[in-house]
């Protein structure tokens, strides 16, 4: 038992885990990071999976076109902010029920990614490089990890604390969380309610995207349709999860990461549990994790903008 | 109205860009499923679960509270059920194991919802992320159990139990279809849960909560139990609906029970505003567009994802116009009136 | 008014279509196939599909095909194979083993109509099963894995502990313990057929532990890329993934279901069609080994001699004395070797596998 104990741990505190540990995390920390957007904005968009394998899909193919990784992002991106156009069309536009609109736009993606990818399926292309920074990556131990990612893998620190940044310390985004909280009041005060929304939604579809793409143009550089495998439900819950905070967003998608593949890892150890349990962990841990959190915090009450998921006619 | 004039000529475009005819691929997709007794019965044989578990759902979303996980409490009341039908399978039990299994099965899901709502109750927990969680932990607990304790002894080691006994199975109602008695079932929860919604106190609760949460709080109506009540009751729905589709149509327990019912459950739902009776058609419709999806398959060799681009943008026009009825007029000002109310 | 005439247009429209179907479509033999997962999967359907594009390709002027894919093994399955029987389809083939009651089911429904099951048990009159003997080039696998190992472990993907997973761990086993009979072999389910990303950290996770050959039962090709990153070998698993890994990639087994459909089909048309129970492997090309490659010239002479024996029937993978993981002596039903029954319901793993079956 002991031994076995020393093992998992043995493995935790290796290079390679952490590493590989952010690998899989950084789609559901990209995906998560423009959903938390838009819900702060008062915006609950359920399509995250399907904007994410638009991304996917759209992403692979033009890479594959162009050979180039910065322009499949790019597409990525544009496929899943032309997603979120739709769903910001309908539920802001026409004040349709966003979590129906949700879930259909994931039908919607799914489909017109695989008939997109369908052409591609079996290609393969260059992956995306780590970039190496000469002196930092030389550095023991932290060097691979802080400094021999790809760019997507930066570009997800960067947008975080981009995030972090503009909800709490630019006027935009305090607008932006009031909108959230109380759009009457929001828009009583003369803020565009609607127009914010919309932003914040193309945001959280571009992000998805931009996850969507991660996956085939650097954590396995080959298109397969549905290749998402439901990650961007996990996304979803992520945010709940953090209790739509920044911070805990990037905790709760490395404990999610991490516990996913420490799974994986210690079953090559060879001590004999179902898998079926290990499988079931990382869903337990978050369960277990946020129960913890909310009783600690107390009842503080829920930390969800007030206004979530509610439909806003200006005129009325 | 609308809603079909423009699914009509987006389908003809859609169609007309791969070639295909597009007159006959509407007739494919919406006429032939509904004149063909064969298509009809499957039909009401998808829509069941959906209905059941969406008029679960809708409850506790009138209420707000959010329940996503009908999935894993279909799954786990597809299990308890199962249990009993493994357990006495081979031997002479009577005509008992089947309501027993029924009744397992309700509980089960019942039970399994109630985790989230105590988390919430309890820990301030939000049931959004813990449901949504609990439904992979049932999927790896049902495929365990599949693979593992309950294989059937004369399966050659492959993952399903053995087929259930003829007492443990839904009779199906006429001969040579699948529709089966849990369809009875489920119109008859539609009533109960209609006239639960429209004429008792507990209902009137729920609808007031919803609408007013501060003027119920003031009321003296307890919020706490009213998550509770309404999660109970939704995962009973879905968990009834797990055995009714294990003990009916499928007839033994396997891996793969469910292509996501309790997630398209929650379109039907919002899909027919919370009400009993627009639940009932929109379930009617969503396992249409399947069957007409899966007919096109077969008739016009279209793939698969077509058809679901199709379902997205049909499901896309539908919800826009009975948004459009709902606000009535004028949601987008500079665009001229050209949208009559009542079209 | 704008009711009114949408109404019309539509019964006009509907009108117009009637007419254009009941037109007499031409007399071919209908062929229909239900699939798993997407066409696309690059794995288990995909090779399906290629099956079901070469019996077109060979047959076509005759036949007339069509597929459902992701076809769920639960309550729809029934449904899309009696959709496919009702219109007129002659043959169908369902190719995942979720599919056995309904197939078994409709094919009551439907006497006239052929059902072809792939790895079932499952048999009627006109309900025949088909398969292929996947571990016999796990065996081969095995071997040329034991050669090129510089740290004598092995990692091995795995998806669900059905008999075929099983049997193939223990195939590989078997093989490699004919060069290294200290091989280890590291095993991780993933429970899943399908996540890339899955089961490219799984190789992650093997790789970190010291695996420098990466073998899966899992369809797609990332665990392939994985190995290329590393620098490390791997085998291909449902098609040829020398793309994914050309410095990588030693050999490949193929499932090539093309000649079993050419040959069904052709005794469907000359009314010779039969309920059979096919489980074909290297010999009869169902099972075929992708070109030996990344390795050196005796390894590659060790392989191509074993598939040679194999082919010929003098080596059986699981020739007896078979010894189970606790040192048990398995019971030889089949004279020299395990009966086929043995292996398609195996659940047992042999000696020197350092893992416990799930469930067991």
């Amino acid at each position: 038992m002991l031994d076995a104990l020393g093992q998992i741990l043995g493995l935790i505190f290796s290079v390679n885990f952490i590493l590989t540990v952010i690998t899989a995390s950084t789609p559901l920390l990209l995906a998560a990071s423009g959903e938390l957007v838009a819900e702060r904005s008062g915006v609950l968009n359920l399509g995250v999976e399907g904007m994410m394998i638009m991304g996917a899909a759209c992403g692979f193919a033009a890479a594959y076109v162009s050979d180039s990784t910065i322009v499949g992002a790019l597409c990525g991106i544009l496929a899943g902010a032309a997603m979120a156009a739709i769903f910001a069309f309908l539920t802001l536009g026409l004040a349709v029920n966003q979590v129906a609109t949700g879930l259909a736009l994931t039908i919607l993606g799914t489909g017109l990614s695989g008939l997109i990818g369908a052409g591609f399926v079996g290609m393969r292309i260059t992956p995306a490089p780590q970039l190496y920074l000469p002196v930092l990556t030389g550095l023991p131990v932290v060097g691979r990890i802080l400094f021999g990612q790809d760019a997507f893998v930066y570009f997800s620190f960067a947008l975080i604390i981009g995030i972090w940044l503009f909800l709490y310390r630019t006027r935009s985004g305090l607008i932006l969380r009031a909108v959230g909280d109380n759009h009457v009041s929001a828009h009583a005060l003369g803020y565009p309610v609607l127009k914010i929304r919309m932003l914040a939604v193309l945001f959280g579809g571009g992000c998805a995207g931009l996850a969507g793409a991660f996956l085939p143009l650097a954590y396995t550089p080959f298109f397969i349709p549905g290749m998402t495998a439901g990650r961007g439900w996990i996304a979803l819950a992520l945010v709940v999860f953090a209790s739509w905070r920044p911070g805990r967003l990037v905790a709760g998608a490395y404990l999610f990461g991490a516990v996913t593949f420490l799974q994986l890892s210690v079953q090559g150890l060879g001590l004999g549990i179902p898998p079926q349990v290990m499988s079931s962990l990382p869903y337990l841990a978050t369960v277990v994790v946020l129960v913890l959190i909310s009783r600690t915090r107390g009842a503080s009450g829920s930390a969800a903008p007030a206004s979530l998921g509610v439909v806003f006619v200006p005129d009325r | 109205m609308i809603a079909v004039a423009l699914t009509l000529a987006t389908v003809a475009v859609l169609f007309a860009i791969i070639g295909k005819n597009p007159i006959e691929a509407l007739d494919v997709y919406f006429l032939e499923p509904l004149l063909d007794p064969f298509s009809l019965g499957e039909i009401v044989v998808k829509a069941t679960p959906l209905v059941m578990i969406a008029i679960g759902l809708s409850l506790c979303y009138i209420a707000n509270v959010w329940n996503i996980g009908a999935e894993g409490q279909f799954l786990v009341g597809a299990v308890a059920g199962s249990w009993l039908a493994v357990r006495t399978n081979g031997t002479d039990a009577g005509y008992w194991v089947l309501p027993a299994m029924l009744v397992l099965g309700t509980l089960a899901g019942a039970l399994y919802a109630l985790i989230p709502a105590i988390c919430k109750v309890r820990f301030g927990a939000s049931e959004i992320l813990t449901s949504l969680m609990l439904v992979y932990v049932a999927y790896y607990g049902m495929d365990y159990l599949v693979r593992g304790p309950w294989r059937d002894p004369k399966g050659l080691n492959f993952p399903t139990t053995a087929p259930f006994d003829p007492v443990a199975t839904l009779p199906p109602l006429f001969e040579g279809s699948r529709v089966h008695s849990g369809t009875l079932i489920a119109l008859m929860v539609v009533m109960l849960i209609a006239v639960m919604l429209g004429r008792t106190i507990m209902g009137f609760e729920i609808r007031l909560v919803g609408a007013a949460p501060k003027a119920a709080g003031f009321s003296g109506f307890n919020a706490d139990r009213l998550v509770l009540f309404t999660f109970a009751i939704s995962g009973a729905l879905a968990g009834l609906a797990g055995i009714i589709e294990v003990a009916g149509p499928i007839g033994y327990l396997q891996p793969d029970i469910s292509p996501g019912y309790g997630f398209t459950a929650i379109i039907v739902a919002f899909l027919g505003r919370l009400n009993p009776i627009g639940i009932l058609i929109a379930g009617f419709f969503l396992a249409l567009t399947f069957i007409g999806g899966e007919n096109a398959e077969i008739a016009m060799k279209v793939p698969l994802d077509l058809t679901k681009v199709f379902q997205g943008i049909l499901l896309f026009y539908v919800l826009a116009c009975d948004s459009m009825i709902a606000y009535r007029v004028r949601l987008i000002r500079g665009v001229r009136k050209a949208v009559p109310a009542n079209a | 008014m704008k009711n009114r005439i949408v109404v019309v247009a539509a019964a006009a429209i509907f009108a117009v279509a009637a007419a254009t179907l009941a037109a007499p479509a031409a007399e071919k033999l209908k062929v229909g196939f239900i699939y798993l997962g997407p066409v696309g999967d690059f794995g288990w359907t995909y090779q399906h599909e290629i099956g079901r594009q070469n019996l077109v390709k060979a047959l076509g002027d005759k036949i007339d095909t069509t597929y459902l894919e992701n076809v769920n093994e639960g309550p729809d399955s029934e449904r899309s194979i009696e959709q496919l029987a009702r219109t007129g389809h002659k043959l169908i083939f369902t190719t995942s083993f979720g599919y056995m009651d309904p197939t078994i089911k409709v094919a009551a429904k439907y006497p006239k109509v052929d059902f072809e099951h792939a790895t079932g048990f499952k048999r009627a009159a006109n309900v025949s099963t088909y398969s292929g003997r996947f571990y016999e080039g796990r065996y081969i696998q095995g071997m040329i894995a034991a050669k090129m190992s510089k740290t004598g472990v092995l990692g091995y993907i795995v998806s669900f502990p059905i008999p075929e997973v099983i049997s193939g761990i223990n195939a590989t086993i078997l093989g490699a313990q004919t060069v290294n009979p200290n091989i280890k072999v590291k095993i991780i389910w993933v429970s899943t057929w399908f996540d890339p990303g899955k089961e490219a950290d799984a190789a992650k996770a093997l790789a970190d532990q010291g695996a420098d050959v990466l073998m899966q039962h899992t369809d797609s090709p990332a665990a392939m890329q994985i190995a290329a990153q590393r620098g490390i070998y791997a085998f291909g698993q449902d098609s040829d993934m020398i793309k994914f890994g050309p410095k990588s990639q030693l050999t490949a087994i193929i499932d090539n279901w093309a000649p079993y459909y050419i040959q069904r089909t052709n005794d469907v048309l000359n009314d010779s069609w039969k309920s059979t129970d096919t489980w074909g492997g290297l010999k009869s090309t169902l099972v075929v080994m992708a070109p030996y490659t990344n390795m050196p010239d005796d390894v590659k002479k060790l392989a191509s001699d074993t598939e040679a024996a194999i082919k010929a029937g003098t080596l059986h993978p699981f020739k007896c004395p078979v010894v189970d993981q606790d040192g048990k002596t398995v019971e030889c039903k089949g004279g020299d070797h395990l009966d086929d029954g043995q292996i398609l319901s195996m659940n047992f793993y042999v000696k020197g596998v350092d893992d416990k079956i799930p469930g067991k």
